[in-house]
């Protein structure tokens, strides 16, 4: 039938696509050119240096290839007998640093989801009061801020001498160089990358379904875990991640808090570059770290959203 | 007839702000809705109807006075509580869920069965019609189709009271006609009371058993349809609903529920006289279109010019303006074969039949 044929018009000719094409290009160069230098740049450095032969002082000896590095994260060599290990101490770190994320975020998500509620259901006015004072931490240091920390749970901080004080306890309780020391000092920066996002899809919530929910028999859990939580769940799903990545790859928190002994990936990371001097290996353990981030990030997003899909 | 009191209303007055601020939304607001009624609360914007509405669900609580569900005071239960189910102007359907899902919500609720709650979802779906859209989500159903989702829902946990706010004004103009039949005949199937709010006067009369007409946060007056149409009480109620021309005059005696009137215009007319009024003096009269009649001049009646002539296929308007200033609007319907109409300029005289002319409770 000749009126099903495209009208000529609409038919985009050949050289005018091209020249599209070309500009679209060019337009996003800058961003390309970006993440280029910024992202990939970077990790095509580590992956090359994870695959290179170690030098005598740090820094690796270029052209000279070696599974040393990738080898040295699971396996550790008998310097006397060559016989291989696993290696264990790796092994406990990189547990040690999923389990201690894991703790995080979950106790991000146990402070982090009613605060975030709590500011959503106040007047607009006071809402912008309390945005202000979640994020004041963010203007201070880092380093400080563990400090600040560590004043706190220190067996003469704050924290013991009330605790000694009220007579709970007859001695301070150990909380520094602990496991647990590194897990208060983790929720407390990373809280509110949970407590922002879970506040910003909160506030975008109509009201008028939360009346609509008690109007139909939910009482105030029942509104809160059947539509106020499922609405919820892109602020949840990104907190989440924002929380546990950073955590994952913690490095100051550990290292002030935990002491020498309680290390985590990151200060693995560090040691292999710095006093170790095994640039392959701290390499091979980064890109080992990315990778399970990435996993982790995949699974977690796929069953997140297909919850969100069957409410 | 020994009707049963839905929901009653007693004295309730509430104020929203302070000091110079404060908004009378309700003031000393009575009414009483029977059961199995569909009653409808009409009134231009911001006259206190969504306020009233969202008292009897619960969201609102008044400053004064209080509302009685079955002859039981409610102020003490929460909207989780309550036997009503409100239809939101703007559906609030939950976006998280299917249709089905939506529905089934206050059921679950109320803690019934699984296998009740999917026979009653279905049996909804049926009422509305939606069976084929039952596992879409809400977002994904057009505003006409979300309406109907709304009724389910709410009616679905069969309350004893059914609240609307303005549930067909998002709606276009033949979808919402639709509607409102189909509104009707849920109301009928499902014999719950509805309580309908509006601000579209000829919504408020096809549909109602009885309406409330409220200003300004009191009711004015309340009827059905006709006792409303044909007996306002007052100049707003007049003005509010249907077209009006109102007149002035003097009161020359009053027998039998009917009032003597000398129109300041001239003439003197036999007019009704609102129940327990006793009108003397000055009055205002309102004479709905088609009640006045066209005649030739020099017959007596009010004198004027004929303005404008609009024909609108079943009717003609005449627009007459009165030797005394004021205009004055005749309706007359088009019969075949009969040339009704005047032309524009023509001297007309306009009478008043007894009866046709009400007074006013200004
Ligand atoms: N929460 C509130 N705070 C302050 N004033 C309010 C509040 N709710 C309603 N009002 C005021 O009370 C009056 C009645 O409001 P209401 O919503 O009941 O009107 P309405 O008749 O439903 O109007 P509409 O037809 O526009 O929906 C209005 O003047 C409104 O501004
Ligand atoms: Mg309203």
């Amino acid at each position: 039938m000749p009126s099903a044929a495209p009208h000529p018009a609409v038919r985009p000719r050949g050289a005018r696509r091209g020249r599209e094409i070309a500009r679209r290009w060019l337009l996003s160069a800058p961003a390309l050119l970006v993440i280029l230098v910024a992202a990939v740049g970077p990790l095509f450095v580590m992956a090359l240096y994870s695959v290179m032969a170690k030098g005598d002082f740090g820094d690796v000896r270029f052209g000279t290839f070696s599974s040393e590095g990738w080898f040295g994260v699971f396996f550790q060599r008998d310097i006397f007998d060559d016989t291989l290990t696993l290696a264990d101490a790796h092994l406990t770190i990189f547990w040690r640093s999923v389990v201690l994320s894991l703790q995080t975020t979950l106790a991000a998500l146990l402070l982090g989801v009613p605060t975030a509620y709590f500011i959503a259901t106040r007047p607009a006015r006071s809402r912008e009061i309390w945005l202000f004072l979640i994020t004041i931490p963010f203007w201070t240091n880092l380093l400080i801020r563990t400090f600040a920390i560590q004043e706190v749970i220190r067996n003469e901080g704050i924290l013991n001498g009330a605790l000694v004080g009220l007579g709970i306890v007859d001695r301070p309780v150990q909380i520094m160089f602990t496991d647990t020391a590194i897990l208060i000092g983790m929720v407390y920066v990373y809280l509110p990358l949970m407590v922002l996002p879970v506040y910003a899809s909160m506030e975008k919530i109509d009201f008028r379904l939360v009346e609509a929910g008690y109007d139909l028999y939910a009482g105030r859990l029942a509104v809160l875990r059947r539509i106020i939580l499922p609405l919820a769940r892109p602020g949840i799903v990104a907190g989440s991640i924002l929380v546990f990545i950073p955590s994952l790859g913690a490095y100051v928190t550990p290292r002030v808090l935990g002491g020498g002994k309680n290390m985590m990936l990151g200060n693995l990371i560090e040691l292999q570059f710095g006093p170790g001097r095994n640039w392959p290996l701290g390499a091979a353990i980064s890109i080992t770290l990315m990778a399970v981030v990435m996993l982790a990030l995949l699974v977690y997003v796929r069953n997140a959203t297909k919850g969100g899909q069957h409410g | 007839m020994a009707e049963r009191t839905a929901v009653e209303a007693r004295r309730i007055t509430r104020i929203f702000g302070s000091g110079t601020a404060a908004v009378k939304a309700l003031d000393d607001v009575s009414v009483e809705i029977r059961a199995n009624e569909f009653f409808t609360l009409l009134g231009p914007s911001g006259c206190g109807k969504t306020t009233l509405l969202r008292m009897i669900a619960g969201f609102e609580f008044p400053d004064a006075g209080e509302i009685l569900l079955d002859g039981a005071d409610i102020a003490a239960l929460p909207p989780y509580r309550r036997p009503v189910n409100t239809v939101f102007q703007n559906y609030a359907l939950f976006p998280h869920l299917t249709v089905r899902q939506n529905i089934a919500f206050g059921l679950e609720m109320l803690g019934r069965a699984r296998a009740k709650i999917d026979a009653r979802v279905n049996e909804m779906l049926r009422l509305v019609r939606m069976e084929e859209l039952g596992d879409r989500r809400c977002d994904q159903i057009s505003g006409g189709q979300q309406q109907r989702v709304a009724l389910a829902r709410a009616l679905a946990p069969e309350p004893r009271v059914l609240l609307l706010d303005e549930p067909l004004s998002a709606l276009d103009y033949k979808l919402r006609k639709e509607m409102q039949v189909e509104l009707k005949r849920m109301q009928h199937q499902t014999g719950i009371t509805f309580v309908f709010v509006t601000h579209d006067q000829e919504e408020a009369l096809t549909m109602s058993d009885r309406v409330a007409v409220m200003s300004r946060g009191k009711i004015l007056q309340i009827g059905d349809a006709r006792e409303i149409y044909e007996h306002p009480v007052n100049r707003f109620v007049a003005d509010f609903i249907g077209e009006s021309n109102f007149l002035s005059g003097t009161v020359a005696a009053v027998h039998d529920g009917r009032a003597e009137v000398r129109l300041d215009d001239g003439p003197v007319i036999m007019a009704e006289v609102p129940r327990g009024l006793t009108p003397t003096g000055r009055v205002s009269l309102v004479v709905r279109p088609e009640h006045g009649e066209l005649a030739p001049p020099g017959g007596g009646g009010l004198a004027g010019t004929v303005e404008t002539v609009i024909y609108s296929g079943t009717d003609t308007h005449h627009r007459v303006r009165l030797d005394g200033g004021g205009l004055f609007i005749v309706r007359s319907q088009n019969r075949r074969g009969v040339a009704g109409g005047r032309a524009e300029g023509e001297r007309v005289a306009i009478r008043v039949p007894d009866g046709a002319a009400q007074i006013l409770r200004d």
